[in-house]
């Protein structure tokens, strides 16, 4: 941490340099020029926090910054320094308790992370000097050291790849570790260097260390005999990053160029800032309103202290002590405050803090454990990053999710394909014979067909334009490690089994997108299969089963503001074609404009019926072009700065005036229960944002099926498309489209009756709102401030009253943004982010809770997740059932916490105005340090944990039961006085309950009298009673550990009791408890009057739990279901009559 | 605990777990499978109660039945209990005590006696319990409360030499450590109460009181000890220790029965045991009963011989002489069977509202019910 903030101290004036350089192998180059070894941090990673030294200080000072912790530290302190009625034992055990615990934890936690860096930093590594090999600590590479990896090693820095064991001067990495892409990454040599790498001089000038995994640009002069150095560009491509796996390669040579704390991966290692749960803040607003009555106490008490002492001076019989009469009158005000303050600070536990804690990581446990989360598929089931946000899974108003691999599965099936206009539809799949993959003449299977040329154009076009890789059959490889190849199997994203030949099946094919993985297995359906690249040769297996061969000359890569990639390639006959594909949008206004009509209506008529399609286009390039366009791009390839920009330009110019020859669909279907899920979350009043990269029209028909949009519901649609409508500025038009539909959507529709806001019960008078990302900005960066402003409120008005809405065209930063509109927008309503891709990663790092979903564009947005689900369908019970159980448990937990302790210390405050105001505990100081930690905690946590109060079968079957809970339902300030209250009820019961008892203290029937500690113990015992039983009454679900707990706090206090009267403490000063409570139970009086306290305390709350009758037919069926607990969840009932008796619940 | 046994079970799913995954996967390297135990996926089986009006009705009755009656036979038991309370502090000109709480002086070395004079209405038959009881004394005041040194009163010789800090201001006099230290032994009640019964025909009979048994068991005999071994002279015992400056005779002639003397004074014992209210009574002397034929205390005029040494007045105290029978329930209390009756009764009465509630308007439920 400190070291990574003095290098970029230091790094100011090397940040000026805005690049490194480096000498490969160290070897001062050119070799005349003076050799001066740069500075750069060694490879030593430190991920640790503590040291042996610094650990006790460092986490005190850092545990102490808690508000909670720093305030009992004031309370102890205060009880060690000021003569106050309770030993600082009482506060000082708790603490201590606590701190010790978390600080075992987090001293255990950075051993684990000094032991990861030691076995990081100590681990051999081989590097290259002078020719020889050397072993040496993976901590001592230096900058420029040329270090050897071999198979299934870690690179141990980041390094330039100067040689690999493959022929083709290329590797294999798997990047798991870093951004948990488990698939294969093609990484490049430098071209053209020496074979001996020990004759190698060269440098590499860089840019400096940034945390982009992606973004690499740098240069290599490489110097041979010839005075002039030999310039190579280096790219991402080049870089092998620390912390990926060499795959598939026997060993590389790479020169170190980013080390230890400089590495990309450790830029990258950061935590994620803290998100706040909403209960959270609820808590502490309930601990202002208690540290008010906390302070008021003591401030009365005070008050009435000095009232009482005018009156009742000194009696004989209680004489001051010297020192008493020696201190000052105001210091003794002050310090007898203190003395309140301390006796009074149970009332703000140090054990709740412990508990919500304990709850919250332990309750966590119960989403990775749950089966219904597991999928197959992946063998994986849920993940948890954060347990501080559990009860947030039950309060969410607003789901923002991502389409391609969330909404739908990302696994992309070829469809139909049109070419020159004509539509080809592969048959049922059921036999690949049919369709046109029959070599002669299958084009004429279909009435119209385009010409046999195009056709095989089209399909070649297929066939190269993309950046797949073959996976090589486990038939080449059976010398490497079998253990390997086994997994490689498995992974193989493109192994087809159902229509590949059995000579072919050991083919698989590795890809960045699913999508080119679906064309290039759409092709080879067709008859053109894609047989590899070897050494920038592209095989064709055409339909005639002959190879054909084309040389790679470039691949324009795609990117997201082109939105299409092309590809360069030389013909045997020694044409060179550039064959492009993309996104219509981007690619019709690139082509000649006569074919793209034809062309354009398949596309549209595809893309709403939701498949993602793919224009492609071709182009002969002449060689004085293609000259050209070699040079611009290498020059562009080359630059140090604005690489990416320049590139764009190049590939700009270069894809223009192409000829379309057809477009591709491709379906991507939806996830399992997409819709279902849907319809649950909104019927839970969750209301359902898409956020999309994708086009409108395939965005649309998603909705569609998922059911956001449904048939009756009337779209309003902001994008580019209805802004140019009308011909009028688009600015204009906005205003007035803004203000049309905030008409229809806002002030038309029928005022919705609270309690049941957000509902969707009002048909006919359903919206869809559609924006595209350009419209969106005009919408959020209006020309001028007010009417940004403006356009702002209209448009979350507007939203907010729509039932679903849809974004498409984002990028992710949009996303990020409208999450955070919403989230900032009145109410501050509780946002969830749903997404799988790195694209999504900025929304769900900005919404109150991000999940992410284990699909197949990486791991980026599960590590930047709060929790992590396999599948969408998941969402379902994650919020509606563990979300709902979640906020109840710790919702009761709070309150019931605030409870317990305010008729704990009610009493004691009660008692004063009987001792004279003269801080008399009325509990024994067991007693008062026991009852958070174990006479009262228990139950509650087993409660906290355990509790169904609905059970989540009818959860799952209900979803309208969610919006019970919303907006913070059970935290509400009337809740927390009902709570207030009851705890007042019952202090006071207990207080004069026994006060009356003992106005004749005679209560033996020996007639022997009881003292204070008698007094105290009885209201104890009364106490610890009614606060588990009132849990007791509470708990709607008791399992064999609520009894346990209960039953055995109730049976471990009476044990305790005993046993700590039962003998003379040696090292207790005074012995007040000796055989009290034995005596206690001796008196049948006390047995009376508490029997009698404790049911008077319960019987308001029984009678309002039988008053309020509760939702009288969930419970019914809850007892129903709970008979046969393994009963599948029964089938959904038609929609309308679930909405209507749903309705009516809600509404009595 | 629960975390232990996740990872146990861990290592058991990923035995179990790969096997299957070999054979569908393909060497997927470890399953997470879930494991399926009804802990884990939150199907404990369960007891789902449900609070309707069905089920608390009776209850509700059920309370109010058992509450009346109980409430009943405690009041009518607190109402038998015979209770004579005489209030002897003297304030008033006319009350015979006046002369002795006017002339107090810590220093006088004649007590001051007074004979209060009182008439019972009806014969005590049973045992008599006597108490003296205290008003706006503080005994549970914080400072009062803790100045004693539990250890010194348990015997322990160091203790006895060297009272604890608590005991200040009365842990030392003349630097002679005070044995029993503290305020609360040093403002011990030392008036003494004879009673004294006039019979029909003017002579008069001392009442016999029993010192005994007063105190809890458990206070005499283990947490009251005499230091020094058992049996030895407690003068000698507790040589080079002075006693408590309010205190007319050392600790070790409170009484002249050795197993009534020093610490385990039963008397002594009664006032350590503080008291929960600045209003209090402590027991005394037992009358205990003699035959089966003669009330303990028969109808009568008595008086109540004082010996006045207590002075309550600076503090504006008054002092009782309290003669009370006993119960099983202790003393005579009505507040625990006004309590019963009335909770019993609020009971009841609910129960009868619920019902009428439940029935008037359960019935609309019900159909609601049904018409879902």
């Amino acid at each position: 941490m400190l070291r990574r903030r003095l290098n970029r101290l230091f790094g100011g004036d090397e940040g000026r340099v805005h690049s490194r350089t480096i000498y490969v192998g160290h070897k001062s180059c050119p070799p005349n020029e003076a050799y001066i070894p740069p500075k750069f941090c060694d490879n030593r990673i430190v991920s640790s926090k503590y040291t042996v030294w610094n650990f006790l200080p460092k986490n005190l000072f850092e545990q102490f910054r808690r508000i909670a912790n720093f305030y009992f530290l004031i309370i102890f302190l205060v009880q060690v320094i000021v003569d106050t009625p309770t030993s600082p034992v009482t506060s000082g055990l708790p603490l201590f308790f606590v701190i010790t615990v978390t600080a075992v934890k987090q001293g255990y936690e950075d051993w684990l992370r000094h032991k990861a860096d030691r076995e990081v930093n100590e681990y051999r590594v081989s590097v290259l000097e002078d020719g020889r090999r050397i072993r040496k600590m993976s901590a001592k590479i230096k900058v420029g050291d040329i270090v050897e990896v071999e198979e299934d090693e870690t690179f141990p820095c980041d390094l330039i790849l100067l040689q690999s064991s493959r022929d083709d001067g290329t590797c294999f990495v798997t990047t798991a570790s870093l951004d948990g892409e488990s698939n294969h990454k093609t990484h490049y040599t430098v071209a053209d260097l020496e074979s001996d790498l020990q004759y190698l001089s060269a440098t590499i000038e860089c840019e400096q260390p940034q945390p982009d995994l992606y973004k690499f640009v740098g240069r290599m002069h490489i110097y041979r005999n010839s005075q002039e150095p030999d310039v190579r560009s280096l790219g991402p491509e080049n870089l092998l990053l620390k912390g990926a796996n060499l795959k598939n390669t026997q060993k590389i040579c790479g020169v170190a160029v980013y080390t230890g704390m400089e590495t990309k991966m450790a830029l990258n290692y950061q935590g994620k800032s803290q998100k706040r749960s909403a209960v959270e803040k609820s808590i502490n607003a309930f601990l202002l309103v208690y540290l008010f009555i906390l302070v008021s106490k003591a401030l009365v008490c005070t008050t009435l202290k000095y009232v009482w002492q005018s009156k009742h001076d000194e009696t004989w019989y209680n004489e001051k002590t010297q020192k008493e009469k020696e201190t000052n009158q105001y210091l003794k005000m002050f310090t007898d405050f203190l003395s309140f303050m301390v006796l009074f600070n149970f009332i703000i536990p140090v054990s709740m803090y412990v508990t919500v804690e304990m709850q919250k990581f332990l309750g966590s446990f119960f989403i990775t454990w749950d089966k219904d989360f597991f999928d197959p598929e992946i063998q994986e089931g849920a993940l948890v990053n954060t347990s501080d946000l559990n009860e947030e899974l039950g309060q969410v108003e607003y789901i923002f999710t991502d389409k391609t691999g969330t909404l739908t599965q990302n696994n992309m099936e070829f469809i139909e394909c049109c070419i020159d206009g004509f539509q080809y539809k592969h048959g049922d799949g059921s036999s690949e014979l049919d369709g046109f993959c029959v070599t002669d003449g299958p084009v004429n299977k279909i009435q119209q067909k385009a010409g046999r040329e195009r056709e095989e154009l089209f399909l070649r076009a297929l066939c190269l334009c993309h950046t797949v890789q073959v996976k090589e059959s486990t038939k080449q490889r059976q010398d490497q490690n079998d253990q390997f190849d086994q997994i490689d199997q498995v992974d193989g994203l493109g192994l087809d089994h159902g229509f590949l030949d059995p000579p072919q099946k050991e083919m698989g094919f590795i890809a960045s997108s699913p999508d080119e993985i679906a064309l290039v297995k759409g092709a080879m359906r067709y008859g053109f299969t894609f047989l590899g690249l070897e050494s920038k040769n592209m095989k064709i297996l055409n339909r005639n089963k002959d190879v054909e061969t084309y040389e790679l000359l470039h691949v324009l890569n795609f990117d997201p503001v082109r939105r299409r990639m092309s590809v360069m390639v030389r013909s045997k006959t020694g044409d060179i074609l550039l064959f492009c594909k993309g996104a219509d949008s981007s690619i019709f206004p690139q082509v000649r404009q006569e074919e793209v009509e034809r062309i354009r209506m398949h596309v549209e008529r595809n893309a709403t019926e939701g498949y993602r399609t793919l224009c492609v286009a071709y182009k002969h390039l002449s060689a004085q072009e293609y000259a050209r366009a070699d040079a611009d791009l290498r020059e562009a390839r080359l630059a140090l700065q604005d690489r990416e920009e320049k590139l764009m330009a190049v590939y700009n110019r270069v894809e223009t005036d192409m000829i379309l020859i057809g477009a591709t669909a491709v379906e991507d279907q939806l996830q399992d229960e997409a819709a279902q899920t849907m319809e649950a979350l909104q019927g839970a009043g969750m209301k359902v944002w898409v956020l999309t990269g994708d086009k409108m029209e395939t965005a649309k028909s998603t909705c569609y099926a998922c059911g956001l949009f449904k048939k009756n519901t009337e779209l309003l649609e902001l994008t580019l498309r209805t802004l140019e409508d009308g011909g009028r500025s688009r600015e204009e038009r906005l205003h007035d489209l803004l203000l049309e539909y905030h008409k229809k959507a806002v002030q038309d529709a029928p005022p919705v009756k609270l309690g049941i806001t957000r509902s969707w019960s009002v048909a006919g008078h359903d919206y869809g709102f559609i924006i595209d990302g350009a419209s969106l900005s005009m919408v959020l960066s209006s020309s001028s401030e007010p009417n940004s402003r403006r356009y702002k409120n209209l448009f979350l008005q507007i939203c907010q009253n729509c039932t679903s809405v849809l974004c498409c065209r984002m990028a992710p930063l949009q996303k990020a943004q409208i999450v955070k509109l919403v989230k900032n927008s009145k109410g501050n309503p509780i946002t969830l982010s749903i997404g799988d891709g790195a694209n999504d990663v900025s929304m769900i790092l900005e919404a109150h809770v991000g999940i992410g979903i284990k699909g197949k564009e990486g791991r980026q947005a599960v590590k930047n997740s709060d929790y992590a689900i396999p599948k969408l369908k998941h969402l379902k019970k994650l919020l509606l059932a563990h979300g709902h159980l979640y906020y109840v448990r710790i919702a009761h937990l709070v309150q019931y916490f605030f409870y317990k302790n305010l008729c704990f210390i009610l009493p004691q405050f009660l008692y004063q105005f009987f001792c004279g105001y003269s801080q008399q505990p009325l509990y024994d100081a067991a007693y008062l340090t026991m009852y958070n930690i174990c006479f009262t905690s228990m139950p509650i946590l087993a409660y906290s944990l355990l509790e169904q109060h609905i059970c989540i079968e009818v959860l799952l079957e209900h979803s309208t039961l969610y919006r019970d809970i919303a907006k913070n339902a059970m935290l509400r300030w009337k809740l927390f006085l009902y709570w207030t209250a009851l705890g007042i009820f019952h202090g006071l019961v207990f207080f004069f309950g026994v006060r009356f008892l003992f106005s004749n203290p005679a209560l033996q029937d020996n007639g022997q009298v009881f003292g204070n500690w008698s007094y105290g113990t009885i209201v104890f015992t009364v106490l610890v009673f009614t606060v588990t039983l009132k849990l007791a009454l509470d708990t709607r679900h008791w399992t064999w550990i609520n009894h346990f707990v209960i039953w055995g706090s109730l049976a471990f206090y009476v044990f305790f009791s005993f046993f700590w009267g039962g003998i003379i403490w040696p090292f207790l000063k005074h012995q007040r408890l000796y055989f009290v409570f034995a005596n206690m139970l001796s008196s049948v009086s006390a047995w009376l009057v508490i029997i009698l306290l404790i049911l008077l305390s319960l019987l308001p709350e029984i009678l309002l739990v039988v008053l309020r009758k509760p939702r009288g037919p969930h419970a019914r069926q809850k007892k129903s279901s709970a008979g046969d607990p393994q009963s599948p969840q029964s089938p959904a009932r038609p929609l309308l009559t679930r909405t209507f008796s749903d309705e009516s619940n809600t509404v009595i | 605990m629960m975390a232990s046994s996740y990872k146990d079970e861990d290592g058991h799913i990923t035995v179990s777990g790969s096997g299957a995954a070999a054979g569908g996967g393909g060497g997927s390297l470890r399953s997470k499978k879930p494991e399926n135990t009804a802990f884990k996926q939150q199907r404990l089986p369960a007891w789902q109660p449900i609070l309707t009006a069905g089920t608390v009705l009776p209850a509700f009755f059920i309370i109010g039945l058992m509450f009346i009656p109980i409430g009943i036979g405690l009041y009518v038991t607190s109402n038998n209990i015979k209770e004579f309370e005489v209030d002897y502090t003297g304030v008033e000109m006319s009350s015979p005590c006046f002369t002795c709480s006017q002339n107090f002086s810590w220093n006088s070395t004649k007590p001051c006696t007074c004979s209060v004079p009182f008439h019972l209405d009806q014969p005590y038959e049973s045992n008599v319990f006597m108490y003296y009881g205290l008003s706006n004394f503080y005994q549970n005041h914080r400072r009062y409360v803790k100045s004693r040194d539990d250890s010194q009163l348990n015997g322990n010789e160091e203790s006895l030499r060297k009272p604890s800090k608590e005991c200040e201001p009365y842990a030392k006099s003349n630097n002679k450590p005070i044995a029993p230290c503290g305020a609360i032994a040093n403002s011990m009640f030392n008036d003494s109460l004879e009673l004294i019964y006039i019979d029909p025909n003017g002579t008069k009979v001392q009442i016999p009181l029993t010192a005994t048994g007063i105190a809890w068991w458990t206070d005499k005999h283990v947490k009251f000890r005499n230091p020094g071994a058992e049996n030895t002279n407690l003068t000698v015992v507790f040589q080079g220790t002075t006693r408590p400056v309010n205190w007319r005779r050392p600790v070790f002639q409170l009484d002249s029965d050795p197993d009534n003397n020093g610490f385990i004074n039963e008397d002594f014992i009664v006032w350590m045991r503080t008291a929960a209210l600045p209003t209090f009574r402590k027991l005394y002397r037992i009358i205990q009963r003699r035959s089966n034929v003669h009330p303990t205390l028969p109808r009568g005029n008595y008086t109540l011989e004082v010996v006045y040494n207590y002075p309550v007045r600076s503090f504006e105290g008054r002092k009782r002489m309290i003669l009370s029978t006993i119960s099983w329930m202790g003393g005579k209390n009505p507040f625990l069977g006004i309590a019963y009756v009335s909770v019993g009764s609020v009971c009841f009465l609910l129960g009868v509202l619920l019902l009428i509630i439940h029935h008037k308007y359960g019935n609309r439920n019900n159909a609601a019910e049904i018409s879902h």
